[in-house]
């Protein structure tokens, strides 16, 4: 036995402390259990949170205008937009100077790609310029301010030196306000013009369809867990089966089969027409709306919200209905106040299970969305292959995945996250 | 046995029969009478329909034919919410996301009772099992006796008359089975409540019941008191399930004033008491309880027969001594002898007479 009165850390038989002779001991056993981890360690590193890093990092960076204009970036520091005047000959030179080099390296492009997403028509000022300037000696051909002028009035703008200073910095939160429909004007962050803004409008829309979406899994889902969480075993598996059935075909198959299905001279419009419910004239929109997304994006993450509900049911001991009803409950009750409780960790994992799954969904929006049914993640991807504005899309990506983790955060206050099974 | 016409029947099983296929009968032919105040105990081996007669009582089951009164009217076609029948289940049921407190009210929330008339019979509830202090906690911070109170403590709650308990027991550990045994006879009497006790374990029938009902096959085989149970037992089937039981199978040579004189298969004689037996010829299994067997001679009654053993094992106890014989072939003779300071202790390989009362030893059905 110990020595309780004794002050200092327990000592093993030989002196040591008992802490360290513990650590000692299990040292070779976590080791080995590390090394067991070690591939799928290394594997999520270098396949997601490197990637995931980096993404995030590029939301932010903004090295090229400073690697590719270095002395107008220099030159600019002391000018200040606000006068009202453009710079000096001294910016237009040094502007001359990087064009020729960039120009040379064939980046005067990249510069010009970037500064566009800030600025549109500045991209072809860049491409014009720096074609010609390339042909001039820097030495004696100025001054550059009326010759760089003449090749584009664009350079007369001081809104296209403006947009240069302000983005010259080798951080910008440029990418971020952009993707919340804002952007740096000359008094700091400012709201975008109405016509211009749409990113808040996509936010808003995916977190509101993976809501109802969600719910409709809740609803729809319920009762076929508890359907299969009461049945003989046998039985159960067989409709297990049918519930896992999806999973074994191509989801591109079961959207393509919701297209077939919702569209007007679809299968569901045309029996409604053939049975006299629906007038021919007047056929159902089911597919390019937010209803079709909503009913082909509930098909498709029911599974992932009977699972979960499934085997939290199943734990549940059927004596606790018993009880309630001997107690004087009648059904209702008994399972309102007795039975539903119990499942509320199974709702809970099934929750946030399928909005998460929903909120960065992408190929099913973008198939049967149209465009009133797209997700942020349409425009994500949009953004990441299409423009090729990863900044963007980076941005979107991190706002994304922000509001998860708040929301994340906002569940585990109100329900608990260790309230939640997830079988 | 039943009586329909009983008028202090508080419980009344008439010919019920429950089947869950369409094939088999699980209860064949019940017939039970219960008068109120009675702690009647289901006993008998699983599948024996000792459950499904509790369930049929509770509501969960519906009766496949004949009738199950309480309190004279039929309740086959109530449901059990509104019977207001108290059940301990075996695993408690205590709800888990709800307190102590609240697994209480429940019962008298659904009653919609006030809420001081429901907190003044929760205390009450929980101090009648010395569980006043717990009323907060949740039912997985208790240990499992402790449940096994609670559970008690809210079948009773809303006062019903009638109170059946589904093996609350089996899952205690044997000391703190033998108390709870113990608290709940002494409550049940103390409230007056009728209890329909579900067990597979007789010595918590014997030990708790006022009568036992032992279940087998469907059917009740007998149903008396724990006394008569164990030293009259009916037929062959509750002499074994009930205690420990020595069997002799032989054939009976005649029955006169009383006594049935059998011939064992060996061709020994033995004295029994005639219970299934009626004429000479019939075949018969003889069952003798092991602490009515006697070796020692001078307390033996003059005249009884005799039989030869041998001694093959001793087996000390503690509180008793028990040795097994060869006896009519039979390897597995027990005998049990407590352990006075007068008492002989057998050695294996000695050879011994053994004898018994004819009244203790039964000639049952073959």
């Amino acid at each position: 036995m110990t020595d309780i009165s004794h002050s200092g850390p327990v000592l093993a038989a030989d002196g040591t402390p008992l802490k360290r002779s513990l650590a000692r001991a299990l040292r070779m056993q976590k080791l080995r259990a590390l090394m067991l981890i070690a591939p799928l360690l290394l594997f999520i590193l270098v396949t997601f949170i490197l990637p995931v890093a980096d993404m995030l990092f590029r939301s932010v960076e903004n090295r090229i205008v400073q690697d590719t204009l270095p002395q107008t970036v220099e030159a600019l520091a002391d000018w200040d937009p606000a006068s009202g005047q453009l710079p000096d000959e001294a910016v237009f030179a040094a502007m001359a100077a990087d064009l020729q080099v960039a120009a040379e390296q064939k980046t005067h492009t990249k510069v010009a790609k970037r500064l566009n997403y800030e600025n549109p028509g500045l991209s072809s000022v860049f491409r014009k310029s720096g074609r010609k300037v390339k042909k001039w000696d820097l030495a004696t051909d100025g001054p550059f301010r009326e010759k760089l002028i003449e090749i584009d009035d664009g350079w007369g703008d001081i809104e296209l030196w403006r947009t240069i200073k302000t983005y010259s910095g080798t951080f910008t939160s440029g990418y971020f306000l952009n993707a919340v429909d804002m952007q740096l004007g000359a008094e700091g962050p400012e709201i975008r013009p109405e016509n211009e803004r749409i990113y808040n409008t996509m936010l808003v829309r995916t977190m509101r369809m993976s809501l109802i979406i969600t719910f409709s899994c809740i609803l729809l889902g319920y009762p076929v867990a508890w359907i299969l969480a009461n049945l003989p075993a046998r039985k159960a598996n067989l409709l297990l089966i049918l519930v896992l059935l999806p999973f074994w075909t191509s989801l591109l198959v079961r959207t393509s089969a919701w297209k077939i299905l919702l569209q007007q001279q679809g299968v569901i419009n045309d029996t409604l027409v053939w049975i006299g419910l629906v007038d021919d004239a007047n056929r159902l929109v089911l597919i390019n709306n937010e209803l079709g997304t909503i009913i082909a994006m509930t098909h498709i993450l029911l599974p992932f919200m009977i699972l979960p509900m499934y085997s939290v049911m199943q734990t549940i001991n059927p004596s606790y209905l018993r009880a309630a009803k001997s107690l004087g409950a009648t059904d209702w009750t008994a399972f309102w106040r007795v039975y539903f409780p119990q499942t509320v960790p199974g709702i809970g994992a099934g929750s946030i299970l399928v909005f998460i799954l929903a909120v960065g969904y992408y190929i099913t929006p973008a198939l049967v969305g149209g465009t009133k049914g797209t997700f942020i993640s349409n425009l994500i991807a949009y953004h990441i292959s299409t423009s090729g504005n990863w900044g963007l899309g980076a941005a979107l990506g991190a706002i994304l995945l922000a509001v998860v983790l708040l929301l994340y955060w906002v569940y585990d206050k109100v329900v608990g996250i260790d309230n939640v099974k997830l079988g | 046995m039943a009586d329909a016409s009983n008028v202090d029947a508080f419980v009344e099983f008439e010919r019920v029969q429950k089947s869950y296929d369409g094939e088999n009968l699980v209860v064949k032919d019940l017939n039970l009478t219960m008068p109120k105040g009675e702690f009647l105990t289901m006993l008998g081996p699983s599948g024996s329909g000792k459950t499904t007669c509790l369930m049929m009582l509770a509501g969960f089951e519906t009766a496949t034919h004949g009738d199950i009164r309480l309190d004279g009217t039929s309740i086959n076609n109530i449901p059990p919410h509104k019977r207001g029948i108290g059940m301990v289940f075996q695993n408690y049921a205590l709800f888990p996301h709800m307190t102590i407190a609240e697994n209480l009210s429940f019962p008298l929330e659904v009653r919609k009772m006030g809420k001081s008339e429901r907190e003044e019979k929760v205390k009450r509830a929980l101090d009648m099992v010395e569980m006043g202090a717990f009323g907060g906690r949740r039912p997985a911070q208790l240990s499992g006796g402790q449940q096994q109170r609670i559970a008690l403590a809210r079948a009773l709650v809303f006062e019903p008359e009638l109170v059946l308990m589904d093996e609350p027991l089996g899952a205690l550990d044997k000391q703190l089975r033998e108390k709870m045994q113990f608290e709940i006879t002494h409550l049940a009497h103390r409230l007056g409540i009728t209890v329909v006790y579900v067990t597979h374990d007789q010595t918590e029938a014997l030990t708790m019941s006022d009568r036992v009902a032992v279940f087998d096959d469907g059917r009740i085989q007998q149903i008396a008191p724990p006394d008569q149970l164990y030293e009259s037992p009916e037929n062959s089937f509750v002499a074994q399930f009930i205690g420990e039981n020595n069997t002799l199978e032989g054939t009976v040579k005649e029955i006169k004033n009383g006594i049935a004189l059998v011939q064992l298969d060996d061709g020994e004689l033995i004295d029994c008491k005639p219970v299934n037996v009626s004429q000479p010829g019939e075949r018969t299994r003889v069952s003798i309880r092991p602490e009515r067997v006697e070796y020692n001679k001078d307390r033996l009654q003059a005249g009884v027969h005799t039989l030869k053993a041998e001694v093959l094992e001793f087996i000390y106890m503690g509180d008793i001594f028990r040795t097994r014989l060869r006896v009519a072939g039979n390897d597995e003779f027990i005998i049990k002898t407590r352990n006075a300071p007068d008492q002989v202790r057998l050695q294996p390989g000695q050879q011994i007479e053994i004898g018994w009362l004819p009244e203790d030893c039964r000639a049952l059905d073959a």
